[in-house]
């Protein structure tokens, strides 16, 4: 028996080095009918599995789950809970939040009188004003978690500075940054936001030593690792904090890394960030609110309850791909904190699915009516 | 949450029922509607063609194209309709019809060769060429490479020819008997 004596056009993407399998993740019985035996009219003519398919996904999908917030279940149903949830209104919107944003204000005094001296005076002894500043950044962002009743709880050992270590957490919302950054200054990569984020980006975020990149540009990708690639090598450069999801989900999934952060030939550190939902969603869904909304939703809220965990780092093992290391830690972080993982690119959520996927499906079916006619001809 | 002007009153859950032959449960179609609210994301009334692609899962799928056809512009009724052979409570007859007009691109009631050949290149995507041509120097017979001629063989077989139309009573003697499997479950929660 010749293998496939049909002649099969190679995919173009025979060593799909990009991303794992997404079969594996997949249920099993969502291929594309493959024909047994003799291959007859209804086995062409039977799509069934492939509409079944779509029909599956426009019910449901795993990928729009992801970014799906919940909203809380409301519980004021009764004469007895209503005046109860309403005065809980009240105290929220009309003492909490006020002296929230008295404590904010005060911090941020505190800090623009003790930065903006220290930013331009000590302009010549770096090392001092360095230090300097990652302390204020670190007090500013303690300020913030107060300014939601931050309630985190650290598991595990605080990171140490060391070269050729970078650290990677699942990410929800732009709060992660803050929430890990009160307790170690940490360098991270970001996007570019407009409007007073991205003041604040470039002026004081500055200071802690901060990558930028921009979704949209192709070739911004090979820019990007390598700036990173030379953050983590340098010794004193604050450690590098990298979310590989790149973008926001809704912590009960978690979508694919991207490869970036494994490849740079360091010591991967993870943390696993998971919010209690009972007290406020902290999921920020870019695409409903912008970031101040989001920020004024907290401060109304009763907290902002969190678990953070610093699991034990990881290295490339031997033998292992980028890509495999990137899964591995995914798992870690996955079951850490209670996710469920989902094989979709997180940027899906901007681009459309590449044919390859499509392309993969197509041909073992091919495959599978070329095999069907073989079985005829012995 | 949803951004649809409308909730769904219980006299509506009726008529979308009644609309698709109850297919589905009053709690079914609850679910459906929010699945439609959350896909029509501009609250336009019906999910554009843009709006079904943005699931990946649905946009890898090679028959997503042709679905699209029959999907684009439909209100929440019709959505329901279509779904409907889907349901576990759907007949076999309900799901052959389905796919019978998936083939029937034109809706004419008749499925030809090239209707038939379309959607197999849908299904193989390149990857069953049409131009290469193979001769086996073993066996001298000429090799199946072609869509075109794996689907005749197969339709010669069955006892059609290329000049064939196929209506549905065809399509239900040929699927009929091999146990279609094709439902979907509607999360309920």
């Amino acid at each position: 028996m010749n293998s496939s004596e049909g002649k099969l056009k190679s995919s173009s993407s025979e060593l799909d080095l990009d991303r794992p399998n997404i079969e594996d993740y997949l249920p099993s019985g969502s291929s594309i009918q493959e024909p047994h035996g003799k291959l007859r009219l209804r086995d062409l003519l039977d799509i069934s599995p492939a509409l079944t398919e779509a029909a599956g996904a426009i019910v449901d999908d795993s990928f729009t789950r992801c970014f799906k917030s919940n909203p809380p279940e409301p519980w004021n149903w009764n004469v007895y809970l209503f005046p109860l949830w309403c005065c809980g209104v009240v105290f929220r919107y009309l003492i909490l939040f006020p002296m929230r944003a008295l404590i904010l204000t005060i911090g941020w005094i505190i800090f623009l009188s003790c930065f903006i001296p220290v930013h331009f005076l000590l302009k010549g002894n770096d090392n001092l004003r360095k230090k300097m500043e990652r302390a204020l950044v670190e007090l500013i962002c303690s300020f913030f978690v107060a300014s939601w009743t931050g309630v985190v709880k650290y598991h595990g050992p605080r990171p140490s500075m060391r070269p050729k270590q970078v650290f990677v957490a699942n990410h929800t919302s732009m709060i992660d940054f803050i929430i890990l950054e009160q307790m170690t200054a940490f360098a991270v990569i970001m996007q570019k936001h407009p409007g007073w984020v991205g003041l604040l980006q470039s002026t004081i975020l500055e200071s802690v030593g901060c990558i930028w990149f921009n979704r949209s540009e192709a070739k911004d990708r090979e820019i990007v690792t390598r700036k990173l690639r030379e953050h983590s090598q340098g010794a004193d450069n604050n450690p590098l904090l990298i979310f590989p999801e790149g973008t926001c989900v809704n912590n009960q999934y978690s979508v694919m890394f991207k490869k970036g952060a494994f490849e740079l030939g360091c010591t991967v550190c993870p943390i696993a960030i998971k919010y209690n939902k009972i007290f406020v969603d902290a999921f920020w869904n870019s695409r409903k609110q912008s970031f101040t909304m989001h920020l004024l939703q907290l401060m109304t809220s009763w907290a902002v309850v969190c678990d953070v965990w610093y699991l034990e780092p990881q290295n490339l093992r031997p033998g292992e791909t980028p890509i495999e290391f990137a899964e591995r830690i995914r798992d870690i972080i996955s079951v850490r904190a209670g996710l469920k993982k989902v094989p979709w690119d997180g940027y899906l959520k901007y681009s459309r699915p590449s044919p390859k996927h499509r392309e993969r499906k197509q041909q073992s079916f091919a495959e599978s009516v070329l095999r069907g006619l073989e079985l005829e001809e012995k | 949450m949803g951004n649809t002007s409308s909730m769904l009153t219980q006299y509506d859950i009726e008529e979308v029922q009644q609309h698709c032959n109850n297919a589905f449960s009053q709690q079914e179609i609850v679910s459906l509607y929010e699945r439609f609210c959350q896909l029509d994301r501009n609250g336009g009334g019906f999910v554009s063609g843009e709006e079904f692609l943005s699931v990946p899962e649905f946009a890898v799928n090679p028959l997503s194209q042709r679905l699209l056809r029959m999907l684009d512009g439909l209100n929440f009724k019709e959505f329901v309709a279509f779904l409907s052979a889907f349901s576990p409570r759907a007949t076999v007859q309900q799901k052959i019809e389905f796919i019978f007009k998936v083939y029937d691109s034109d809706g004419n009631g008749k499925v030809t060769f090239n209707d038939m050949l379309d959607v197999l290149h849908d299904l193989t995507g390149q990857f069953i060429s049409e131009q290469q041509r193979e001769v086996d120097l073993i066996l001298e017979m000429p090799l199946f490479t072609d869509c075109k001629q794996v689907l005749t063989k197969v339709l010669e077989e069955a006892g059609y020819n290329k000049e064939s139309l196929l209506v549905m009573s065809d399509f239900v003697k040929i699927l009929g008997s091999s146990g279609l499997k094709m439902e979907v479950e509607v999360p309920v929660d």
